[in-house]
């Protein structure tokens, strides 16, 4: 058995068909994912997220430690809330992980996987030495995703003394309201919001949800629908052997200040020098079948890449893809399908965001 | 809990056999497959007219999380197929022992049947 989050019964209530997910038992789906990724791009659908690991990181040295340790630069957060994605580097350039950092009053919080939640934990402490600050993971909040064009609007309409605060979010922003956060954040490409709660609270508003016709949604949809948002999973589309500047995540590293030594750095800059040989892509296949991570890419001419999550989309209602392409590919490709060379095109990502698709 | 009609016949990679009264056979996906699946998204069947061969894969059912390999659970000849799987792909999903049938064959040695597991035998596969 695996680990449960506050909200297992209510998973269980809603006949969640549960599987393992890095240790912990989690709902794919209640029925039917394309179901629930509709009601995401349509309306609202919810998702428990508790999983993921909070890390709060405080003390005199926060901002200088976190300079050192992300790929993106936390002196960019103007202003309390604010929120910026960043990579967590290796020496070598590789990505140990993705995670969002908020701006608190006077600290940072960081929200990072839960499948490298050890190593991570591991490469934080050891990267502090020498910095005055403490982390500590913050297991007894949950966390729920509500995600969807009515999102906002239905949190509002339960949570009616946090309403003003959630109104005045902007997006990338979080803030807290006594025990509760809200953060105007999320992995669908959709408005909605990432609320994390203390644990007993969690079901009631889960239910408060449900009432108020918000769907329940699994990490199925969730797959699909941070695909179709042309965003990065963990592990699939970039891990430790992969360069960020091969995944899509260029703009995640800010090279201004020039002297800001950030781990990684030298990597990065020898990479960039030497030329990057290949660069994350999005890829569309409008016939039958369905593209899958680890599928071969051949560019006529050009080279080969791999791609690095594919799925069918349930907007779009055909398969698309995220790959590395060998630098310089043009408008079209082909990728191994089950033995068969298929012709797709490659077009820039994102799919989909705000229920509209986004490439020509 | 997976539904597993008495009257239907299996094999271990999931099809299930219905014996009609003209001696044909016609073939599905079992409800423990679909579940197993979850969202089907595209079905490829065979040919009408094909000979095929017992555990030739002929067919390709996928869903949103993986594709899945349709093997003839008998030899014999396809003799119909279910073209109304291409535009409703979802009824493996919800009706997968009636509507989401996905061919018929006439059999080469009618013996063969004796091959096939029982609701019990399958149950036991699924456990």
């Amino acid at each position: 058995m695996g680990k449960h989050t506050a909200l297992y019964a209510k998973h269980l209530e809603a006949n969640g068909k549960i599987v393992d997910f890095g240790g912990w038992d989690m709902p794919i789906h209640y029925g039917s994912q394309i179901v629930e990724h509709n009601a995401v791009r349509e309306h609202a659908g919810m998702f428990d997220v508790s999983h993921m690991t909070i890390v709060d990181v405080r003390g005199p040295d926060a901002k200088a430690f976190l300079q050192k340790l992300l790929a993106n630069d936390v002196d960019k957060l103007a202003e309390v809330g604010k929120a910026l994605y960043s990579g967590m580097l290796n020496h070598d350039g590789g990505v140990i992980d993705d995670l969002i950092v908020y701006r608190m009053e006077g600290w940072y919080r960081t929200v990072v996987n839960c499948s490298t939640r050890e190593k991570d934990l591991e490469w934080m402490d050891k990267q502090s030495r020498g910095f005055d600050i403490s982390l500590t993971e913050r297991p007894e909040l949950a966390m729920v995703a509500v995600q969807g064009p009515r999102a906002i609007k239905i949190v509002q309409g339960i949570k009616t003394e946090a309403a003003d605060l959630i109104g005045r979010l902007k997006i990338f922003q979080g803030l807290p309201h006594s025990d509760w956060f809200f953060a105007r954040t999320g992995y669908t490409g959709e408005d909605g919001l990432e609320i994390m709660i203390p644990e007993n609270e969690v079901a009631g508003f889960w239910q408060a949800l449900t009432d108020a016709g918000v769907k329940p949604a699994g990490l199925g949809a969730r797959d699909t629908l941070r695909l179709e948002a042309g965003m990065n999973l963990y592990g699939n589309d970039m891990d430790e052997t992969i360069s960020p500047l091969q995944a899509g995540m260029g703009w995640t590293i800010a090279w201004q200040p020039s002297d800001r030594d950030f781990i990684g750095r030298e990597a990065l800059e020898q990479q960039k020098a030497a030329g990057v040989t290949h660069i994350q892509a999005g890829l569309v296949f409008e016939s039958r079948g369905v593209m899958r991570s680890h599928q071969k890419v051949i560019v006529d001419g050009v080279g080969e890449g791999e791609v690095t999550s594919g799925t069918f989309s349930p907007s779009l209602q055909y398969s698309i893809a995220m790959a590395r392409v060998p630098a310089g590919t043009g408008d079209t490709c082909q990728v191994e399908m089950r033995g068969k060379l298929v012709d797709v095109r490659v077009v820039k990502l994102p799919f989909v965001r705000n229920g509209k698709k986004q490439f020509a | 809990m997976s539904n597993i009609p008495a009257d239907l016949k299996y094999v271990a990679s999931h099809e299930w056999i219905r014996v009609e009264s003209d001696g044909t056979v016609t073939v599905g996906i079992t409800d423990f497959a679909q579940d197993q699946l979850g969202d089907v998204v595209f079905v490829e069947l065979p040919e009408v007219g094909t000979d095929v061969e017992v555990e030739q894969d002929i067919a390709v059912v996928e869903s949103v999380k993986a594709a899945s390999d349709i093997y003839a659970p008998l030899t014999g000849k396809i003799i119909a197929v279910n073209e109304a799987l291409a535009d409703a792909p979802e009824t493996v999903n919800e009706d997968p022992y009636g509507e989401a049938w996905f061919f018929k064959m006439e059999l080469a040695n009618s013996e063969d049947l004796n091959t096939l597991l029982d609701a019990d035998a399958y149950a036991a596969l699924c456990e």
